[in-house]
């Protein structure tokens, strides 16, 4: 087990120097300078400018210092917004996108599992209906639609809420209904399946006719082995959750990562681009790595036989 | 006594008559013999949801190549005096904010998104069942490398890659179906590695090498044909999601740019007018959640039918 983990990480750490090289060579294949602008500078302003974010060196010399600088965490400084560290505006930004986020993970996984768990044990009757009914329309409705559909109805029409602020605790609820409804759909579904299978396993029947009650039935022996594939799916909710929360923070116009990532695209600010893809991956990479070892962990099975899981 | 029992013997034997022919047919096969893709197809036919999903599918298509045609309209020709007219008998879903009709405009949309699925998936196809079947029919040596190269690529998120290529390409249609297609064709791959590393043990991969058929024939004759069950069910849901991401990127500015319609620039372009010109939005986003409604229950359909384990 420690091998697997040890040769997951490693891969992990290549596959993160990939996309750091990636990123710095083609952010510097990119034609034309960041320094142009529409006012004229002289020569020297330019030159000065140069030698301040070090573009005077060699190719070379600036990816070793780069890479130096990201082994010391340390992004560089913003081209648009000026002395402003790149580092200093991840964490400005990083709160907003972190609590939307734990929120949007902890309420897909109570939803989705619930939805799972009703759909299950009510199989082909009303509530099992009802839940899938409600997981293909979450399955159906894409975030770039939900976000808006929301703020529309609860906020505009209905004024419920503030179209735009995001200070109390209120603010926080259309954004992660938004972010959450596709994972609480795909959960769902994923728990049902799996539910239903092992409520029909031999060991179930088992401990029906030991005289279990209902309730320690499906928490304590179908649960538990059913939420295998859900464990899985964590890595890639967290994905999800951390990429979708761009659009939600571009609808619902919070400050966060995702927005802050747009703008640098759009205002081309080289190194603003690279440190939050950078940090992006840095966290994509790593939730991905605890799930593959959090899925190794809760099953035996996987330990000697690496098996391939495609979500 | 032994003749005894020998004569007792033919006498039995004797009891026994030739059946007639029409009795034969008892032994006949009644029901017609199908082919497992007729059998599949029979059971996708049952899945009335599915069925509703792949004609949903159909009439789009059809809509959207026809309706822009027969249209007096076109998606680029501003009119500024009809801007962001409600659904009328003339213009059938409004008018945008530069009074573009926004049926034509729904329509391109659709063009545009199908197209960008079915091209993701296509290229997704061609490259995994090349690598995938490269991977699972050598396998040993060749198999360990190409499979870390590909773990390699798949940890590198995608999302970032697509938005990074847009960054240094210019945004357009051809640039978002390429940079989808990077990390796209891993998860193909691996299902056809995997199929293939099943079948090409199975006899008749053995008996037609053991005619003399070179490796190729019998990935692309044999295997691949057999692993189709499989690499349908994930062109069925590579569809959809390529449709969400061009939305996605559209909608943050970095898919097609104006004025050529998608989904995600339309619902992009009436969000901050959503409380006066409602149907600015309403359209587009309604025929992409349809869109993206059918392929699920399409590829649901596909799934079930493939493995009847699953539908029950």
């Amino acid at each position: 087990m420690i091998k697997i983990a040890m040769q997951k990480f490693i891969f992990m750490l290549v596959s993160l120097f990939i996309l750091i090289t990636a990123t710095f060579f083609l952010m510097n294949g990119v034609p034309g300078s960041p320094m142009q602008s529409e006012k004229a500078t002289s020569a020297q302003v330019q030159k000065n400018l140069e030698a301040y974010y070090g573009l005077d060196k060699s190719l070379g010399e600036q990816y070793i210092t780069y890479l130096k600088n990201i082994v010391k965490l340390d992004f560089g400084i913003s081209m648009k917004k000026r002395h402003h560290s790149v580092n200093k505006m991840i964490a400005d930004s990083f709160g907003y996108s972190l609590k939307l986020g734990l929120a949007a993970i902890v309420t897909s996984l109570v939803v989705g599992c619930y939805l799972g768990i009703i759909a299950a044990l009510y199989h082909r009757k009303f509530y099992d209906h009802f839940a899938m009914t409600i997981a293909v329309l979450g399955l159906a409705i894409p975030s770039v639609v939900m976000a808006p559909l929301l703020q529309y109805i609860f906020a505009v029409k209905l004024s419920l809420f503030d179209t735009a602020r995001i200070d109390e605790l209120k603010d926080y609820v259309l954004p992660t209904i938004a972010l959450a409804s596709g994972p609480i759909a795909y959960i769902a579904r994923l728990l049902r399946t799996n539910m239903i299978e092992v409520l029909n396993a031999d060991f179930i029947k088992m401990a029906k006719a030991k005289g279990l009650a209902g309730h320690i039935i499906v928490w304590k022996h179908c649960l538990r082995n059913s939420m295998l594939p859900v464990v899985t799916y964590m890595g890639f909710l967290t994905a999800n959750v951390i990429t979708g929360s761009v659009i939600i923070e571009k609808v619902f116009a919070i400050p966060g990562m995702g927005s802050f990532f747009i703008s640098s695209v759009i205002d081309r600010d080289y190194p603003l681009i690279m440190g939050t893809t950078i940090f992006y991956a840095a966290l994509l990479v790593l939730c991905r790595f605890l799930s593959d070892m959090a899925y190794i962990f809760v099953d035996p099975r996987i330990r000697s036989a690496q098996g391939k899981q495609v979500a | 006594m032994q003749n005894n029992s020998t004569t007792k013997i033919v006498k039995a034997l004797d009891r026994f008559a030739p059946l007639k022919q029409n009795t034969l047919a008892r032994d006949m096969v009644v029901r017609p013999r199908l082919t497992t893709w007729q059998e599949i197809w029979i059971r996708f036919k049952g899945n009335k949801l599915a069925m509703l999903g792949l004609f949903m599918l159909c009439a789009l298509l059809l809509v959207s190549i026809f309706a822009p045609l027969l249209s007096p309209y076109d998606y680029f020709s501003n009119n500024l005096k009809n801007a962001n007219q409600p659904p009328s008998s003339t213009h059938w879903f409004g008018t945008d904010d530069l009074g573009r009709d926004m049926f034509v405009r729904t329509w391109k949309g659709a063009q545009i998104s199908l197209f960008v699925g079915f091209a993701a998936a296509l290229i997704d196809l061609i490259i995994g069942i090349i690598y995938g079947g490269i991977m699972g029919y050598y396998g040993g040596k060749v198999d360990e490398v190409m499979n870390r190269f590909s773990e390699i690529i798949y940890a590198i998120p995608y999302l970032l890659v697509v938005i990074l290529l847009l960054v240094v390409m210019d945004p357009s249609l051809f640039t978002i179906i390429i940079a989808m297609s990077i990390t796209g064709w891993i998860n193909m791959a691996w299902i056809v590695r995997g199929q293939i590393m099943q079948l090409k043990n199975q006899e008749y991969a053995l008996a037609s090498r053991a005619l003399g058929a070179g490796h190729f024939r019998i990935i692309f004759k044999h295997l691949i044909p057999n692993a189709a069950g499989p690499i349908l069910a994930t062109i069925a849901l590579t569809v959809p999601t390529a449709i969400f991401t061009e939305a996605f990127l559209s909608f943050l500015g970095l898919g097609v740019q104006s004025p050529v319609a998608s989904w995600g620039t339309m619902i992009d372009d009436s969000v901050g007018a959503i409380s006066r010109y409602p149907w600015r939005l309403a359209f587009p986003a309604f025929f992409l959640c349809l869109t993206i409604f059918a392929f699920n229950v399409f590829s649901d359909g596909v799934r079930d039918a493939l493995d009847p384990k699953t539908s029950k």
